[in-house]
């Protein structure tokens, strides 16, 4: 009896806990949405963060991307060979890439990579004072710092996403074109003719939400960093983490809603 | 002038500010002397606005900043220059635009004109040459002093230092103490200090209150507070380990 009663009480701490941190979330998410367009728009920093975080994400960008699509074709390659179906593959890793893979995977890999950035960047600048620094010198370390990472995360995020998708698509087309001796023709024939301008429109859609879950979860989880050096590491754990699985809920709940609304 | 009434603080059960009144007056230095821990930054953070309290008011030149919030307040905290425990010097930024930061923020000054200031100010405190280096490539002493010249770059009317001598070397804080004394005494401005560090206290002090057990339980002259009666501070200022402090605890 005693130990159901530690369990509800457990259970309902953990509940509230995790009502007031979505609410703190959607605070500070209004509190960047006041800044987004104030003055001064810091326009050579957003260029600086955004050529970062797409430097730094390109090359694995690539590679993932590539091998995807690659995957992809293969993997299908077994059932359509069956039903003599082989065209169909280059659809199939076109319409993924596009609408899904090409979108969640960028995203997953901007918040392993610059998402972790930022959070110990604002994290440690937390702990060492600076942030106090910069509110005593009346500077809001929101405008300050958030907004431009903002802009240029979903700037670099939605590039980053059409890009990936391109080579996701022309790594499916080595492997159908050289491997399973689909002609070229035809290979991008089945590339496109089912694509539908909504197919790409929901791919952006999609590179846009992720660029704001990273942000603000990144930023926050700075923001409310305590405890210097171990403290920043944490931080930087659970905003790893916590993007990571909002990315996920947000892509099924995207899916979802496009599947039932968006046709 | 700074006038703190009744202020009260919290964090979560154990009571950190509980009413403390203070009065600061116009182009004096006030030092604030109590253990650590005893919440001596939570105090100057109350005084500029980086904390709000539970209860009690701080009136800067008659406006009360602990209700201020937006423009209002940054327009109250353009008076203030704040000096950190730890400098916190913006270490993305080199050393010139930690000093410039203010102007960049809120002025359109031209380059040449900022760079002038920067020089000034970083002369003043005795540094030169360091312009374009980061921070994370001075000595605690010269953070400390590029930390100052942040401070007066934007010719702020009140400066609040928090432990400006701690961890540093004692001939390196003693001149820190001079440029402190100094600044006081050539630009007028009005100082709050906190420190546990009592020759630093004593030299640059126009009048010392202590903080224990969340009040201010004794205000008065250096002089004054060297011969004092009262047996908690003198326990502190004399640095002994016997005494009512310690039985209490
Ligand atoms: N943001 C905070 N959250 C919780 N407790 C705090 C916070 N800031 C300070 N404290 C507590 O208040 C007390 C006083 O801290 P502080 O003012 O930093 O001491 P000091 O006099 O050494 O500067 C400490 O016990 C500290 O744990
Ligand atoms: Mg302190």
């Amino acid at each position: 009896m005693l130990k159901i009663k530690k369990w509800l009480v457990a259970l309902g701490n953990g509940a509230i806990e995790f009502l007031r941190y979505i609410g703190s979330l959607t605070v500070f998410l209004s509190e960047i949405a006041f800044w987004l367009f104030h003055p001064p728009l810091r326009v050579k920093q957003v260029i600086r963060q955004a050529e970062k975080i797409g430097v730094s994400s390109l090359p694995i960008v690539t590679l993932i991307s590539l091998f995807t699509g690659m995957v992809l074709a293969l993997q299908s390659a077994y059932q359509m060979q069956k039903i003599q179906a082989e065209m169909y593959i280059a659809s199939l890793v076109a319409l993924s890439m596009i609408r899904e893979l090409g979108p969640v995977l960028t995203a997953l890999i901007v918040a392993g990579r610059c998402g972790a950035a930022i959070t110990a960047e604002i994290g440690a600048m937390k702990v060492t004072e600076q942030i106090d620094a910069l509110e005593t010198l009346a500077t809001n370390p929101i405008n300050y710092l958030v907004v431009p990472k903002f802009w240029a995360l979903l700037f670099s995020l939605t590039v980053l996403t059409v890009y990936s998708a391109f080579v996701g698509i022309l790594g499916g087309y080595i492997v159908g074109v050289y491997k399973l001796h689909i002609p070229h023709h035809m290979y991008m024939k089945m590339t496109f003719e089912p694509l539908t301008q909504s197919d790409m429109r929901n791919g952006l859609y999609k590179s846009v939400v992720f660029a704001i879950v990273i942000c603000v979860i990144s930023s926050f989880e700075g923001m409310r960093t305590q405890g210097g050096a171990e403290g920043v590491g944490k931080a930087t754990t659970s905003s790893v983490v916590r993007s990571f699985v909002l990315i996920i809920a947000c892509d099924c709940l995207l899916t979802a809603f496009m599947y039932f609304f968006g046709r | 002038m700074i006038e703190i009434i009744n202020l009260c603080k919290s964090f979560g059960n154990q009571k950190v500010l509980d009413n403390v009144n203070l009065t600061i007056n116009t182009g004096e230095t006030t030092v604030i002397i109590g253990r650590s821990g005893c919440g001596k930054s939570v105090l100057l953070k109350h005084i500029i606005g980086l904390m709000k309290p539970d209860s009690g008011q701080i009136f800067i030149d008659g406006k009360d900043i602990t209700k201020l919030y937006g423009k209002a307040l940054n327009e109250t905290r353009m008076k203030f220059g704040m000096l950190f425990q730890n400098s916190a010097l913006f270490d993305s930024l080199p050393v010139w635009a930690n000093v410039a930061f203010s102007m960049l923020e809120h002025t359109t000054r031209t380059r040449p004109a900022i760079m002038h200031r920067v020089r000034e100010c970083l002369g003043f405190v005795g540094l030169e040459g360091v312009e374009d280096l980061k921070p994370a490539a001075l000595s605690g002493g010269m953070r400390k002093r590029v930390g100052l010249a942040r401070c007066i770059a934007f010719k702020p009317e009140i400066i609040l230092y928090d432990e400006p001598t701690t961890g540093l070397d004692p001939i390196m804080a003693d001149s820190i103490n001079t440029l402190i004394r100094g600044l006081h005494d050539k630009l007028k401005i009005t100082s709050v200090a906190v420190t546990h560090d009592m020759t630093s206290a004593y030299k640059m002090a126009d009048k010392v209150a202590m903080l224990y057990g969340g009040k201010i339980i004794a205000v008065g002259t250096p002089e004054e507070v060297k011969n004092t009666k009262n047996p908690i501070v003198k326990q502190f200022i004399y640095g002994e380990a016997e005494g009512p402090i310690t039985r209490n605890t």
